[in-house]
């Protein structure tokens, strides 16, 4: 028995080996580092312990900036891309003929490099002195004037930047939602038909609360998934996202960590403490929220 | 005939709705599709050509490969690849030799605290990466490690999550198997690679997959650990391009490279296309 219990751990050995050391030490070591003030990182000394570096994060323009960023991002995709992947499966769980086509298609995106993409979708939207660009010359054909969304106002490159992140997370949410409405039971359907009643109540009644769990599932891990956006803004505004002006909570993080701002571990802990305390307090709401209202 | 009238109706109003639901279906597929389209045709378009275009045209009746040409010459768009490719394979298969023995004593031995360190596992599936990647990144750097594969495979080689799904997976297999197996003389190794490899591979496969795709995406841990390009990935090398690549705006060769950095995964993907979706549904998260 006691030779077992050895051979059992020897199994274990490298996973908690890795875990350890790149997963539960980082976890202490950051809650350290981000009361550590003034760390330097070339001496490995700091001066004090405090609130200092949450103090200074918070009043740091650049901060204020990435978290207003990252905020409208939420707000506007989450939202945007759940309702347009439901319609989307919708459609797709009605229709027979080329189902297997359009699922394919649809989840294309999943499967790219979105560094690579997001660069496509710069060209498209770029406006450059030798061509406006394939987007505003849609947009002139309509009658439109031509703007550029990668370096011109704010609210044409979020525009961009919510566009191009709703692109991104589509597949998943899509393939979500078909298996979830295609393992709705079909009696209820019948049954529904049977007793007339009309296409909106049936979605309402019977569709919405039965896939209610999924539509929560997606809400909470496309909050997260948002709130945690970085490399497809990287991917249209280049490395300098603070000079963009469109940096996110998790860019702040990078670029005080590393690059030409980098070099300060310290705050870059503390901002990222934040955004763990903003995505925790938000999960734990939209599961109260769930709780409440999600059919299971 | 009134009724045949309401039929008729219907019959029209079923066809309405169809037609619809096609056409907002195709509109979505022209929104996905209509990047690859134009990365395709842009890289297909000369350089002069190119610029020339103040109205971008829809098509190219002179295509030519020579972007692709200087993709690989004027930047090392082939040893971005080389490295992407060991990076993904040597990472997916330490990560599977890992997972498959913690997955494999959490199943099928028994130690005493063995429910404790799973909980303790299951607890650490919450951490966000972010929250972490601090540490990794001061902890590779006094290694020593900053510009190896070494520092850049060790932080992303085992995954609770995939444990916990293996787990799951090994946990269906009868005991009376283990068992019998045991009564042969048969040792935990060989019963682990001889029985519950293969009927497990399924759940294998789904994970390399999701790993691989995992991989050949991740930007922000080789973007802080690498700045000598011999070590580059893709992301970082289509990155580089676009900063300091080719000279001046010459979109079409970025373009090119574009295309031979998306095609691998997406081949991949026509390939495995259930594979893929199913074990995305299962246990993928992106965005």
């Amino acid at each position: 028995m006691e030779n077992k219990n050895w051979k059992a751990w020897l199994y274990l050995l490298p996973a908690i080996a890795f875990l350890g050391v790149f997963m539960v030490y980082p976890l202490v070591d950051v809650l350290v580092y981000s009361f550590e003030e003034g760390y330097n990182s070339a001496s490995q000394t700091f001066f004090g312990t405090g609130l200092y570096n949450y103090s200074y994060v918070l009043h740091d323009p650049y901060f204020l900036q990435a978290v207003k960023n990252t905020f409208i991002l939420v707000i506007i995709t989450v939202p945007v891309s759940t309702g347009i992947a439901l319609l989307i499966s919708l459609g797709l769980n009605s229709i027979k003929g080329l189902r297997d086509l359009y699922q394919t298609v649809f989840f294309l995106p999943y499967v790219t490099n979105t560094l690579a993409v997001g660069l496509v979708f710069m060209i498209l939207f770029k406006k450059t002195p030798y061509s406006d660009g394939l987007v505003n010359l849609l947009i002139n054909w309509f009658g439109g004037e031509s703007v550029d969304f990668i370096d011109g106002p704010y609210w044409a490159k979020m525009f961009v930047m919510c566009f191009y992140t709703v692109w991104v997370v589509m597949p998943f949410k899509i393939l979500i939602l078909t298996s979830a409405l295609a393992s709705v039971n079909q009696d209820y359907y019948n049954a529904a038909k049977i007793d007339g009643t009309s296409r909106w109540r049936t979605f309402t009644r019977i569709t919405l609360p039965m896939i209610s769990p999924m539509i929560f599932y997606l809400i909470i891990t496309g909050f997260i998934g948002a709130f945690k956006a970085y490399s497809d803004e990287v991917a249209l505004f280049g490395t300098d996202l603070n000079a963009a002006g469109m940096n996110t909570i998790v860019g702040y993080v990078y670029d005080m960590l590393y690059g030409d701002s980098g070099g300060y571990p310290s705050y870059a802990s503390a901002a990222a403490l934040i955004l763990f305390a903003i995505v925790f307090t938000i999960t734990v709401i939209n599961l109260l929220i769930s709780r409440k209202n999600v059919h299971y | 005939m009134e009724y045949e009238q309401i039929e008729q109706r219907a019959r029209r109003r079923e066809q309405t709705r169809k037609t619809l639901t096609y056409f907002f279906l195709s509109i979505w597929a022209l929104i996905v599709l209509f990047p690859f389209y134009w990365m395709v045709l842009s890289s297909l378009k000369s350089y002069s050509a190119y610029n020339s275009e103040y109205i971008p045209k829809f098509y190219t009746f002179a295509p030519t490969f020579q972007n692709y040409r200087d993709a690989f010459t004027a930047v090392p768009l082939g040893r971005y690849f080389t490295n992407t490719l060991i990076f993904t394979l040597a990472t997916t298969a330490i990560m599977l030799v890992v997972i498959l023995f913690a997955a494999f004593a959490f199943a099928r031995l028994d130690f005493p605290g063995k429910n404790v360190v799973f909980a303790l596992f299951l607890a650490l599936m919450m951490i966000p990466n972010e929250l972490v990647i601090i540490t990794n990144f001061v902890t590779i750097t006094d290694w020593g490690l900053r510009n190896t594969f070494t520092g850049l495979i060790l932080p992303s080689v085992t995954s609770v999550f995939y444990i916990y799904l293996l787990k799951e997976n090994f946990e269906q297999i009868p005991d009376e198997l283990y068992k019998a197996a045991k009564i042969d003389g048969t040792s935990d190794l060989k019963y682990l690679f001889k029985v519950m490899l293969p009927i497990c591979q399924p759940t294998m496969v789904t994970i390399t997959i999701l790993k691989v795709i995992e991989c050949w995406n991740s930007y922000v841990w080789p973007r802080l650990i690498t700045d000598d390009e011999a070590y580059f990935l893709v992301s970082n090398g289509i990155q580089e391009i676009r900063e300091n690549g080719f000279g001046r705006e010459n979109i079409p060769a970025m373009m090119a490279a574009v295309v031979v950095i998306s095609v691998p995964l997406i081949v991949l993907f026509l390939i495995f296309r259930k594979k893929v979706m199913a074990g995305v549904s299962r246990g993928g998260t992106k965005g």
